[in-house]
């Protein structure tokens, strides 16, 4: 048996999804920002009629996704750094990861619904 | 190995302890992150008043980002999702070697905290209706 059963094993793996999913978000943004500055954001029609397109849509799926992953990394780390009671760290890694998960469903409805 | 640890010096008085103007870009990335997660749903729920169609929706819409509070949290998740952008592009930066030495580091944290309030301050002015 050559397995590691100390220390946590997915460190890079989480390091790099912060990364992918950072950049996708990023590049997102600046898609988002360019819509707007074409007057994609101009009226409540034209916004609908935006994010209505399927490749718009398809998009916005990845940013959701890559929000919901990179705040789990993310917030997991804060409760790691700051809480030592280990039965409380259980408790919030869970409910972070049911709220991230809800709330990715929760967008995910709300821009494949249109 | 006792007599060592007694002698490792101990100096966490957070009121003391005085940090580059990187640590602080540092911390902030990480306040403004807790900041933008905190108020997911009421991003969210916007997008989805937003994207509805009924009447109802844009009533709300209307009535909740006019609400004076609502825009102030805005504003500073503005600023928060700013601020995380511009850190999270010298975060990629660093990951890639560019900027490592210390004066650069310096600089690229002063200019990721002057970027990201200067765009607050743009943003911001639309966000609140003054142009």
């Amino acid at each position: 048996m050559n397995r590691l059963v100390v220390g946590a094993g997915y460190g890079l793996k989480d390091w790099l999804a912060q990364r992918v999913t950072g950049v996708v978000m990023a590049v997102f943004t600046l898609i988002m920002f360019a819509a707007a500055l074409g007057g994609a954001m101009a009226s409540r029609e034209a916004w609908q009629a935006f994010m209505s397109n399927g490749f718009i849509r398809f998009l916005s799926f990845l940013f959701i996704v890559s929000l919901c992953w990179h705040a789990w990394v993310g917030v997991r780390d804060i409760w790691m750094d700051y809480l030592n009671s280990a039965a409380l760290r259980l408790f919030l890694h869970v409910m972070t990861l049911l709220a991230l998960v809800g709330y990715a469903g929760w967008a995910i409805q709300i821009i494949w619904r249109l | 190995m006792s007599e060592m640890t007694k002698q490792r010096p101990k100096h966490l008085a957070l009121h003391q302890i005085r940090m580059p103007l990187a640590g602080y870009a540092s911390i902030l990335h990480r306040v403004s992150g807790a900041g933008l997660f905190l108020m997911l749903p009421l991003l969210i729920w916007l997008l989805q008043l937003s994207l509805s169609p009924t009447q109802g929706s844009v009533e709300m819409f209307a009535a909740v980002t006019g609400n004076l509070l609502v825009k102030l949290i805005l504003l500073g998740l503005l600023w928060a999702f700013l601020h995380h952008f511009c850190m999270g592009i010298r975060i990629l930066l660093i990951d890639i070697h560019v900027g490592v030495e210390k004066q650069q580091a310096h600089a690229s944290a002063v200019a990721v905290m002057a970027i990201s309030l200067a765009l607050t301050a743009i943003f911001g002015l639309k966000l609140l209706g003054a142009y």
